[in-house]
């Protein structure tokens, strides 16, 4: 994975030096809160409804075991021992003091990890696939790409006061496990004529105007990558509303301005920024691509798994995805234990997954938009001792992509912002679903919560999405069916009236026994839906 | 009856204003009327806390709580977490917590 | 102009800036003043004739400005550009890097803090309308 030289290393010890300033000038009353805010915001410091939040950056999801060791050790210091693993592969710790803010920066500057733009209004975290440099269908590794964005993006004195936040997702496969459409900007990396270029999407985004991203320029070669995106980043700094910040994000410029206007005039800024020397020279890709070459696979490993153990086999069926490398696999580990907080990880469990990365996964793993961890290379022999240690740390729920792997934002529990709880509705679908082939029958199932209309949780793409609203004072909840960040990307719609906290569960149970009742061969509860139409669903629900 | 909420600015701690200082406990909480507007200008000026506002609130058997239930959670602690919950404890999350 | 910090060793321009809207309507002035969002092309024209172009900051989380200043040196502007208003401190040094050269904000800098600020970033990672080379190319030798 990506290592730090001396520059890189530099820039991020002289933010923190710059933060600790800022801090100090605020505690000393040089700043006010309006000025000091949009700077801690662009360190990853929110105050949230309990304290000072902090979201530390996992550039592209990939961290190695000494990087997972520090976000246990400031679980342990700092916090109240757990973070929470989120939807764009960062982590966020609720309780943070804004005094230790500075020296938590300190700790993470020492394994290459920091909290730059992972906040405001600015280009956020890049994220990109879990699975890449590991997963068999990939035409390249994304993260390469990814990697000179993230430079390119950090502390860019002309986009760090844009309209709004603004993400990136860089993919580099059909499959998409990112929700690439679905981010500000979605790049696929593609191949033309026997040449590597970005395809770029623009004005995808959720939150309470979701959109899917429109494709603006099919092929960009490699060596513009990056002054594309500064051509669409400056139409959107110039262009994007800023009268009001609900409108503010560039899917709607995009839409407003519709794609074709947008895209013309993004090649005209393109045109004019050819020759001003925006693109890093090819070498430097070329020395980025050098630290994402594959670890040193064995060759001649067996593809043979003992699945006597029951157990084990169904972990395995469900947890453990194709690799590209033979006697090779990719290993799940579900942070969504069933009564448990969807993402949350103990200090304890996170030095367990250093140590599985560490001895069985070339010192690697993952944060996935589905708030799981991944082990990206495991040999398969290794697989059954990976299983028996997280047997052991009651971490081995087998459940990824079931209806229990559910996505759910902090909701009122943590976030101020927030209509109603998100969490415990997510604990009691687990709990009533709790039987594992119950889950396995019902295949296939992404199940989303957001506890208000932004959309953290993803839920307009769930293939049930559940939203928090606020009814008179009460929690209330929606329901939504239909969605998809994958490939096949299509937003979720509201069913009708929402329900309370008992209702709510209930009518996941309704919506999936009319699956159940429906479903043709093969079908996973997405097909059936689209197959048959809201109606049937409906009828269920409401009568 | 409203009682007056902020954040500590070191700490980031949820507190309640007592009529002389702030408190960890919503139980310390004291109820403010129109002049608080005079308070909330000197405590961020002070830099004692971050921002501050009013919030709703009523006496129960637990003593001073908010209405509201993201106050009331404020004041509590996440309900998912009992382990976490700052004084007193809301009797009815528990229902919550699997 | 007390608050004036420059960066220029020319004589600061003394002629009032003139509105958008009144420079293109009479040409004849030498400086000129852009508001948050007022598109810096349309003086594209007449820039061999200005002197001093001030953007103005209404508020400090509105940027356009930013794009506006680095789309004028882009095409070659080589005079004066002031940014105004809600200028902060800590803006200063990304502002330096998008081609502003001076700085009248409406609460004064301190001219230390401002020094510090931007001396602080010895490298930068992306090429703007300054002349310092990104960290992508003194890695390879440019
Ligand atoms: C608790 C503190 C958080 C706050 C205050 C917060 C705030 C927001 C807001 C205001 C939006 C809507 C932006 C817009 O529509 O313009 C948003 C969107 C989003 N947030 Fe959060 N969020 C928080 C936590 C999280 C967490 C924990 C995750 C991941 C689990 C997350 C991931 C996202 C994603 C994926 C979106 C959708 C992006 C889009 O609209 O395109 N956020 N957040
Ligand atoms: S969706 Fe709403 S409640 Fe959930 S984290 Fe985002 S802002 Fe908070």
């Amino acid at each position: 994975m990506y290592k730090y030289d001396n520059y890189d290393q530099e820039m991020v010890y002289t933010r923190v030096a710059e933060f600790r300033d800022q801090v100090e000038r605020r505690i000393a009353g040089k700043l006010t809160e309006d000025q000091f805010k949009p700077l801690r915001l662009m360190n990853g410091l929110y105050l949230q409804l309990h304290a000072y939040m902090l979201r530390v950056a996992v550039p592209y999801g990939t961290l190695n075991s000494e990087q997972m060791r520090m976000l246990a050790h400031i679980a342990r210091k700092y916090d109240r021992d757990y973070g929470h693993f989120t939807t764009r592969q960062n982590i966020q710790y609720n309780w943070i003091k804004l005094e230790d803010a500075p020296d938590i920066l300190a700790d993470l500057a020492t394994v290459e990890m920091h909290a730059i733009q992972t906040s405001g209004n600015c280009i956020r975290n890049i994220s990109s696939d879990q699975y890449a440099g590991a997963a068999a269908d990939e035409l390249v590794d994304p993260r390469p790409y990814a990697e000179l964005l993230r430079q390119w993006s950090s502390f860019h004195p002309e986009f760090s006061f844009l309209p709004r936040k603004f993400k990136f997702a860089v993919i580099a496969s059909d499959e998409d496990r990112a929700a690439m459409r679905l981010h500000d900007i979605g790049i696929q990396m593609v191949e033309q004529d026997g040449a590597i270029g970005a395809r770029y999407y623009a004005g995808g985004g959720m939150g309470r105007t979701p959109m899917i991203g429109p494709l603006i320029r099919d092929f960009v070669p490699v060596a513009d990558l990056v002054s594309y995106a500064e051509a669409i980043l400056r139409v959107y700094n110039r262009y994007g509303r800023r009268d009001n910040k609900y409108k503010a994000r560039i899917k709607i410029l995009v839409h407003e301005m519709g794609a074709e206007k947008f895209i013309e005039e993004v090649e005209a800024e393109f045109a004019h920024l050819q020759g001003q020397n925006i693109d890093a020279p090819a070498a430097e890709l070329e020395r980025i691509k050098g630290y994402f070459e594959d670890p040193a696979f064995e060759t001649g490993l067996s593809d043979e798994i003992d699945r006597s153990d029951p157990d084990f086999a169904v972990w395995l069926d469900q947890n453990v995805h194709t690799h590209k490398q033979p006697g090779y696999a990719i290993a799940v580990i579900s942070l969504k234990p069933t009564g448990g907080i969807p993402g949350d990880a103990s200090s304890a469990q996170m030095e367990l997954m250093a140590d599985l990365a560490e001895r069985y996964s070339f010192d690697e793993c993952r944060v996935t938009h589905s708030q799981n961890i991944v082990l990206p290379h495991v040999r398969k022999q290794d697989l059954h001792a990976i299983w028996q240690k997280l047997v052991e740390a009651e971490f081995a729920s087998p459940n990824l992509d079931l209806i229990s792997d559910i996505i759910a934002c902090p909701g009122l529990d943590y976030c101020s912002l927030a209509n109603a709880r998100s969490i415990p509705v997510a604990q009691k679908i687990a709990q009533r679903f709790k039987e594992i082939d119950r889950q396995k029958e019902l295949g296939e199932l992404k199940l989303k919560i957001s506890g208000c209309i932004n959309a953290c949780g993803h839920h307009h793409a769930g293939h049930i999405g559940i939203l928090g609203v606020d009814r008179k004072g009460t929690e209330n909840y929606q329901l939504l069916l239909g969605g998809s960040g994958a490939e096949d990307v299509s937003l979720a719609k509201i069913t009708g009236p929402g329900f309370d906290e008992d209702g709510i569960v209930d009518a996941v149970e309704k919506v999936t026994d009319v699956y159940v009742a429906e479903r043709e061969d093969g079908e996973r509860f997405l097909d059936t839906y689209r197959r048959v139409g809201m109606d049937r669903f409906k009828e269920a629900l409401y009568g | 009856m409203k009682i007056l909420t902020g954040n500590d600015l070191k700490t980031g701690d949820v507190v309640w204003w007592t009529g002389y200082d702030w408190s960890r406990h919503v139980s310390d909480a004291v109820p403010v009327y129109d002049n608080v507007t005079d308070v909330i200008a000197r405590e961020i000026a002070k830099r004692a806390v971050s921002d501050c506002y009013t919030v709703e609130a009523e006496k129960t058997d637990d003593g001073v709580l908010p209405i509201h239930i993201k106050e009331k959670i404020r004041a509590t602690g996440p309900t998912v977490r009992p382990d976490l919950k700052i004084s007193p404890p809301d009797p009815a999350a528990g229902n919550w917590v699997i | 102009m007390d608050n004036l910090l420059r960066f220029r060793d020319d004589e600061a321009h003394e002629e009032p800036a003139v509105t958008l809207d009144g420079f293109l309507d009479q040409s004849n002035a030498t400086a000129v003043r852009l508001e948050d969002g007022e598109d810096a092309r349309q003086l594209l024209p007449f820039l061999d004739r200005l002197a001093l172009i001030e953007i103005g900051f209404s508020a400090f989380g509105d940027g356009r400005g930013y794009s506006a200043a680095r789309i004028l040196r882009e095409h070659g502007f080589d005079g004066e550009i002031r940014a105004q208003g809600d200028v902060l401190i800590d803006q200063i040094a990304f502002m330096r890097r998008c081609g502003f050269d001076s700085f009248s904000p409406e609460t004064p800098l301190d001219p230390g803090d401002a020094e510090k600020a931007l001396a602080r970033w010895n490298h930068v990672y992306q090429h703007a309308a300054d002349d310092r080379q990104p960290i992508w190319n003194k890695r390879h030798g440019q």
